[in-house]
């Protein structure tokens, strides 16, 4: 099924804060096996002139992605989520995430197409801090899979 | 921001340490819930089949995690990192066994840009084929 191609540029309200725990934080990059003392360690990140333990740079995809699921699952669109699979995934970084962040993601449409039968949607996900400045910006592709001829 | 590396002293070519990354199915079990990323295609072999995937998966945004560690270790300082993108061109397969996979990543520097920034070129293999596409990195060198 061909999207709605009137999506396009549409913006979403910005999610509730997710307030980054260094916790979390140790937990992912435990999960990764990266052991960069800057994601567990105060002192180490401050020494390379972090506010306190920062983010292994994937880290934020989880709430970015959280914010696209609610955007990809709008009936309106039509997308059929349970064919969707991560096509690219890119981030820019103004800062690092770091623990104590209260963020916010604005959630944005920036392009739907269909490719063979491939549906294609473009997510940005603007990750705000509580202070109103910009962190990171991820760009998420996702691909939902023509289903097999019946 | 501090990172290890002079930008004085890389050239267009330069190799970063390549690294190797082993992942099992306690890998990925460990990455869900890390992450809350609980697709069943990546620990349920039933399902897996199911949709077509020969077996369970790894998350494409593990691999993604892996792969800048090559960066990141080379530059010293992970907030070094200004853009990193891929394409998720073929899936790791992760067998039921205690040796699981292994992703193999390299990188070069591919060009080096103004204001201490440059940017890396990263190849990600598993079993002899490329798992990401257009895996590029800009980091701001001291």
């Amino acid at each position: 099924m061909a999207l709605d191609q009137s999506f396009v540029g549409r913006t979403y309200p910005p999610t509730p804060a997710y307030e980054v725990g260094r916790e979390k934080i140790r937990e992912f990059a435990e999960a990764v096996g990266d052991t960069h003392p800057a994601y567990v360690d105060a002192e180490a990140a401050r020494a390379l002139g972090h506010a306190d333990v920062i983010a292994p740079p994937t880290f934020v995809f989880s709430i970015t992605y959280r914010a696209a699921g609610e955007v990809v699952r709008d009936p309106q669109l039509g997308l059929d989520y349970s064919r969707v699979v991560h096509g690219d995934q890119k981030f820019s970084y103004v800062r690092p995430v770091r623990a104590g962040d209260r963020l916010t993601v604005t959630s944005t449409i920036e392009a739907v197409k269909s490719l063979a039968g491939n549906d294609i949607v473009d997510i940005r996900g603007d990750v705000h801090d509580e202070t109103g400045e910009l962190v990171v910006t991820a760009l998420t592709k996702l691909v939902a899979r023509a289903a097999e001829e019946a | 921001m501090t990172a290890k590396i002079s930008y004085g002293s890389v050239e267009v070519g330069t190799e970063l340490p390549a690294r190797s990354f082993p992942v099992t199915r306690a890998t990925l079990v460990q990455y869900a819930g890390a992450s809350g990323d609980f697709n069943p295609i990546h620990w349920n072999e039933k399902f897996a089949l199911e949709v077509g995937l020969p077996d369970v998966i790894a998350h494409g945004m593990f691999t993604m995690a892996e792969a800048i560690r090559v960066v990141t270790d080379w530059a010293g300082d992970p907030g070094a990192v200004v853009d990193y993108g891929v394409r998720f061109t073929k899936p790791v397969v992760v067998p039921n066994d205690d040796k699981g996979a292994l992703i193999e990543v390299s990188g070069k520097v591919a060009a080096k840009l103004d204001d201490n920034l440059v940017r890396v070129d990263l190849v990600a293999v598993c079993d002899g084929k490329k798992v990401l596409g257009m895996s590029r990195a800009v980091v701001r060198l001291a």
